[in-house]
């Protein structure tokens, strides 16, 4: 249980996605003009991470690793197909892009309507196919953590949309310098709040102290409660949003 | 430029300044701010994407009668990923301890908007002579802002370019570091990437007043 908080916490504030590993920035900085739009992608992204990570960690575990190909007899032992990996991630996650399309489509036409543009850009998201590679490259150990991780630096990319679109909102009534207009601005207001999540860096650091050390723990449970407080903030704006797109639709 | 016509250079010349694909047309930031801190790996990306981008956009030209409208996102990834593999499997025989430092970005190359963004937007329309120079001018200009980032971040951040120090010896004070000089620690982490770009954007639509954005 102590190893899933940590590495939910730790997947959305301390590697997060936007301001630690700068994956997914170019949707990122793209598509964070409005609010509305911007909790679209990021429920889409959270989703299809949601999705491709496990799945992709099933293909690493039983068919890419070192030896992992063991299931099938012993003479497959010896064989290493990591250096396929790049390749048949991608697949994955084109595929599985194309398949929940198809899926939300079919199910659930609200849903369709505020992610569909989203969902095709997704498949070329730098953060999707990252959340993969460093889930091989950090030695995930097992699937639950792996879902886990999906989902947390999912919820990581869609705070940083959600907060990136929100300042880009009312920046518009402030006098910004004519050539920092625009994309200018919005590197350096990333680069702030980048610094602003280093800050976090020294929330987990609890690997050499007994678990149940008071400090770590309240502090744990403050995060815990603010993020209740993000998501129930984060949930609330999803529904205004799908209302206005349905408003918009009729 | 006897070899090339006027409208050919211009492929590669415009995507170096006044179409640059990082600063202008917003592609191709994701993978690669992280790994800036040092010029040598920035470098390497840069040399990197430069491969990957001249012989994909030369392929997908190529295939560009073949390829089904629909599938064609599969297919450009297919070809970006067998090559991005060829350029990974090549760091990892000859330059061992940079593939460490790269880790996943090197991966992530295949995700890198500027390469899907010109398959769709050039490669996919025309002939395979001008998909390449289109291909070499854009990475061109993606690695001239990574060098850019990386030489500012490595000069201020370490006092060093490539691994030589430049500016003396920060332990034992000399050189620059005699007179009281320190290294500013915050050019190594991550943000400062984000905001060097962003100091580039300015000066870059401060002098050609035309790319300034709309209010």
């Amino acid at each position: 249980m102590i190893e899933h908080l940590e590495l939910f916490f730790k997947s959305i504030f301390i590697d997060n996605m936007i301001f630690a590993v700068f994956l997914g920035m170019c949707s990122y900085l793209a598509v964070s003009k409005k609010v509305a739009t911007a909790v679209g992608l990021g429920a889409a992204v959270i989703f299809v991470l949601a999705v491709t990570v496990p799945l992709n960690w099933l293909l690493d575990k039983y068919i890419l690793q070192a030896g992992a190909l063991s299931w099938m007899g012993p003479e497959y032992v010896d064989y290493d197909l990591s250096f396929l990996s790049y390749i048949l991630f991608i697949a994955t996650i084109a595929t599985m892009v194309q398949l929940v399309e198809i899926v939300i489509e079919k199910f659930s036409p609200a849903l369709y309507n505020s992610l569909g543009i989203f969902l095709p850009l997704i498949a070329v998201n730098c953060a999707i196919l990252g959340g993969s590679l460093f889930m091989q490259a950090r030695d995930i150990p097992n699937l639950g953590l792996a879902l886990n991780y999906g989902i947390s630096s999912g919820i990581g990319w869609f705070l940083a949309i959600l907060a990136i679109a929100a300042i880009r909102e009312k920046i518009r009534y402030s006098k910004v310098p004519a050539p920092l207009r625009g994309l200018g601005i919005a590197f350096i207001i990333t680069g702030l709040m980048g610094i602003g999540f280093q800050s976090f860096g020294g929330m987990l650091t609890g690997d050499n102290e007994p678990p149940d050390e008071p400090a770590t723990v309240t502090a744990e449970a403050k995060e815990d409660k603010e993020k209740s407080n993000k998501k129930d903030l984060g949930e609330k704006d999803k529904t205004i949003s799908y209302n206005e797109v349905e408003v918009l639709n009729k | 430029m006897a070899l090339l016509s006027k409208k050919d250079a211009n492929l590669i010349l415009d995507p170096l300044a006044d179409n640059n694909p990082i600063t202008i047309q917003v592609l191709g930031i994701c993978s690669a701010l992280a790994i800036t801190a040092e010029l040598k790996a920035s470098i390497v990306m840069a040399v990197s994407v430069l491969f990957v981008m001249g012989v994909g956009n030369v392929v997908i030209s190529l295939l560009r009668n073949l390829i089904p409208g629909k599938i064609r996102i599969i297919a450009q990834l297919v070809v970006v990923a067998a090559l991005v593999i060829m350029v990974d499997q090549v760091l990892k025989a000859f330059a061992y301890e940079l593939s460490k430092t790269l880790s996943v970005f090197i991966g992530l190359i295949i995700t890198n908007c500027i390469i899907m963004g010109r398959f769709e937007a050039f490669a996919l329309a025309n002939g395979p002579w001008r998909s390449f120079l289109d291909g070499i001018g854009n990475a061109a200009g993606y690695g001239l802002i990574l060098v850019i980032v990386g030489f500012f971040r490595e000069l201020l951040g370490s006092g060093t370019l490539l691994g030589y120090k430049v500016l003396g010896d920060s332990v034992a004070k000399t050189g620059l570091y005699s007179l009281g000089y320190e290294n500013n620690g915050f050019m190594i982490i991550p943000p400062a990437a984000l905001i060097v770009i962003g100091i580039i954007i300015w000066i870059q639509r401060s002098r050609n007043r035309v790319l300034i954005e709309e209010a």
